[in-house]
């Protein structure tokens, strides 16, 4: 299969365009804080609890609250049928996960307590991790948690031997490479990258530079949904 | 000024013209939001009010707590917030002997407290000796979102007498979401509705208005 | 008095007079609204809401050994996740006793209906067949579980086709299904027998009952939980009210 012809991509999309993407503030109604968002063909429902006092005590951190955010995906999302629950990959991707939200999360304000992310992928397209983490940060938000900035997520990745941005299904599948990041958009910090595959190193600065692109791209499009939801207040 | 909205990270002021209140962070001489709220200016500090999320004491608001532990010198009280606060025996309006604090107030007792103290830990202290504190023995308690209190209360407490003027009914709004109501059972069946209609419709215009027309039984 | 039966005072008064918390009729539903096809990695899914109750149900296929007293007969297996971002109270964690018995009695009424022919899901009897798996995530947790993911089970089978394409067997086609269930569940408190208990009934509710309608008007499936019990009268009165509501909600189903 040629993933790349005459600058095109298996879905028409050029070298450094991002897939579709929308995303929904709110959506829950006893979650604190909700994000509903479809990516490519990924949907993806973000909820976040908290603050809230950390129990068990043993988990408690005594200076700062603590980010328990779970990565999951449901057993209809993918191809073949996954069997519930969390398997090492999700486990993995909820720790990179916590920590990436983390580091902009003011967690000093709130010792001793915890806040309780929680992303379920119910439609599977590649990029699920950035998506959650995405929606994640729209959810945290949302639930009035204060942090410095509005993280953000994407991936980019090495099809056909050409750098691309925001791999989708196929591109994964049969790709190079793979190189998620998350970022802090308005100082550009890298909050989460992993990468694996085979890059030179100036194809991986070219795949960090499209990356970062796309999450400038997408973190104008959280903000637009924030400012939808509650841009109609008004005091009469 | 004008109210805007503003989202975590947002820059929206500098130090040089502002003083930096609740809801903001610095970096150098920037002020930034931290969080998703109403910017406003107040006696030269900005600060940003939360349209959303959990209860956030702060000193002196009055509260509906629940009982949620007893000790023999204390109660801890759910108010809502990320923590539970602790109310001592002397601060309440009766006399207690050591160890009796559970005939006065047992777990799921409800009583309205003032915020008393909050410190850098977030140890919260309440107290019931305030104006309105008390023992709640009758009515029922509505639980709403804490940031939409303003909204049921109304600007110049507008709204919370609207409701009481069209339903009879004993109204208290306290600052963490909940809602202690008194009267007929019919009356403050309607006035819950009343209460989740602010709620759900509280980014709207004209909702003095719609509440008005909802409760006299007029269709939207 | 305590904030609990502040509560349960309020909704045991109201019930006395044959009332409701939101205004309701003891035997009307919430709004309902069903959206077939919304995972397209699933072969059928549906999203249901009963009031601000929602929940998701996708059905996955894939080749397996039949039942060895059914040869002839393909699988089915239905589970239900009370997922942590539904409501505050639910845990992340195996499912524990109320994910397996609303998943069991769904699977009940489903299976009990004949919704699914299974005899044409056999490839090779003894051998080879078709295994469904129903899964049902609950996403926004307001009350009545049991009729939400009934319905979103029975809507996403109605949406599923046989993944005969990923499998090299074929082209896809529709799952064989033909009228489902129709689910009603009651709780009753003080006396009060109610239908789609919202989540502040579903607190309260001393004993919950659920009756599966075919489209007949026949019973197929039943399940009596919590602690407190009902009369002989009472569940008449509870089928009696399950055949009544059950032809509207079937047009909603069948869109």
């Amino acid at each position: 299969m040629e993933l790349i012809k005459d600058g095109k991509r298996l879905d028409g999309r050029k070298p450094d365009e991002l897939r579709p993407i929308k995303i929904e503030a709110g959506p829950l109604h006893r979650a604190d804080g909700s994000c509903y968002l479809e990516w490519g063909g990924n949907k993806i429902i973000a909820a976040v609890y908290g603050p809230k006092e950390a129990i068990p005590r043993h988990i408690q951190n005594p200076t700062r609250a603590v980010i328990n955010a779970k990565y999951n995906m449901a057993s209809f999302s993918v191809g073949d049928r996954k069997r519930p629950g969390p398997d090492r990959r999700s486990r993995e991707i909820s720790k990179i996960t916590s920590e990436a939200l983390e580091n902009v999360i003011l967690t000093e304000m709130f010792p001793r307590a915890m806040i309780d992310v929680n992303i379920e992928v119910l439609d599977a397209d590649a990029g699920t991790r950035c998506a959650g983490i995405t929606a994640a940060a729209v959810a945290l938000a949302d639930a009035g948690i204060p942090m410095e900035d509005i993280p953000v997520a994407c991936a980019a990745g090495k099809v056909g031997d050409t750098v691309v941005l925001d791999l989708m299904g196929e591109e994964d599948q049969e790709g190079q490479a793979d190189v998620p990041l998350a970022i802090a958009p308005r100082t550009e910090n890298i909050l989460l990258l992993q990468m694996d595959g085979h890059l030179t190193v100036e194809e991986f600065d070219r795949a960090l530079e499209l990356a970062m692109n796309g999450c400038q791209q997408i973190a104008t499009m959280q903000r637009e949904a924030l400012m939808k939801k509650y841009q109609s207040f008004e005091e009469d | 000024m004008e109210r805007k909205i503003v989202i975590p990270g947002m820059q929206v002021g500098t130090t040089e013209q502002h003083k930096q209140g609740r809801g903001t962070f610095r970096e150098g001489d920037k002020i930034f939001a931290n969080r998703l709220g109403i910017l406003e200016e107040r006696s030269g500090y900005l600060n940003v009010i939360s349209l959303s999320g959990v209860y956030d004491p702060v000193q002196g608001d009055t509260v509906i707590g629940v009982i949620e532990d007893v000790s023999k010198m204390s109660w801890l009280v759910d108010i809502n917030a990320p923590y539970p606060a602790l109310l001592r025996v002397d601060e309440v309006p009766w006399r207690v002997e050591y160890g009796e604090t559970a005939k006065y107030l047992n777990i799921g007792a409800v009583v309205v407290v003032n915020v008393a103290f909050i410190n850098e830990a977030r140890n919260i202290e309440v107290s019931m000796k305030g104006n309105h504190c008390k023992k709640v023995e009758e009515g029922i308690i509505v639980d709403i979102q804490p940031s939409k209190v303003p909204r049921v209360i109304g600007k110049n407490g507008s709204m919370v007498s609207l409701l009481r003027e069209h339903t009879g009914c004993w109204i208290f709004v306290g600052q963490n979401g909940r809602v202690w109501i008194k009267g007929d059972d019919d009356k403050m069946s309607l006035l819950v509705e009343a209460i989740h209609k602010i709620e759900r419709e509280a980014h709207t215009p004209g909702l003095t208005s719609k509440i008005e027309a909802f409760l006299k039984g007029e269709r939207d | 008095m305590n904030i609990s039966s502040i509560k349960k005072d309020y909704l045991y008064r109201l019930a006395k007079q044959g009332k409701r918390p939101d205004g309701r009729a003891t035997s009307e539903y919430r709004p309902i609204t069903i959206e077939r096809g919304v995972v397209n990695m699933a072969e059928g899914s549906a999203m249901v809401s009963i009031g601000n109750t929602t929940v998701l149900a996708g059905i996955k296929m894939d080749l397996g050994e039949p039942y060895p007293d059914t040869p002839n007969k393909g699988a089915l297996s239905t589970a239900a996740e009370l997922i942590p971002l539904a409501s505050p109270d639910f845990e992340s964690g195996p499912p524990r006793e109320n994910a397996i018995e609303l998943a069991r009695v769904v699977d009940r009424g489903i299976r009990e209906s004949g919704t699914i022919n299974l005899e044409e899901l056999c490839i090779e009897p003894g051998e080879k067949v078709w295994v469904v798996f129903i899964d049902i995530h609950i996403l926004d947790y307001d009350g009545n579980l049991f009729d939400a993911c009934s319905l979103a089970a029975s809507a996403a089978l109605l949406d599923a086709q046989i993944p005969n394409e990923r499998f090299e067997m074929g082209e896809n086609r529709p799952l064989p299904v033909q009228d489902p269930p129709i689910s009603c569940t009651f709780v009753k408190y003080n006396g009060t027998i109610v239908v789609d208990p919202s989540l502040e009934e579903d607190e309260v509710a001393e004993a919950r009952y659920t009756v599966a309608v075919d489209k007949n008007g026949d019973i197929r499936a039943m399940q009596k939980g919590l602690s407190g019990s009902f009369t002989v009268d009472e569940i008449r009165q509870s089928i009696a009210t399950a055949r009544q509501m059950a032809p509207t909600i079937r047009k909603i189903l069948e869109g």
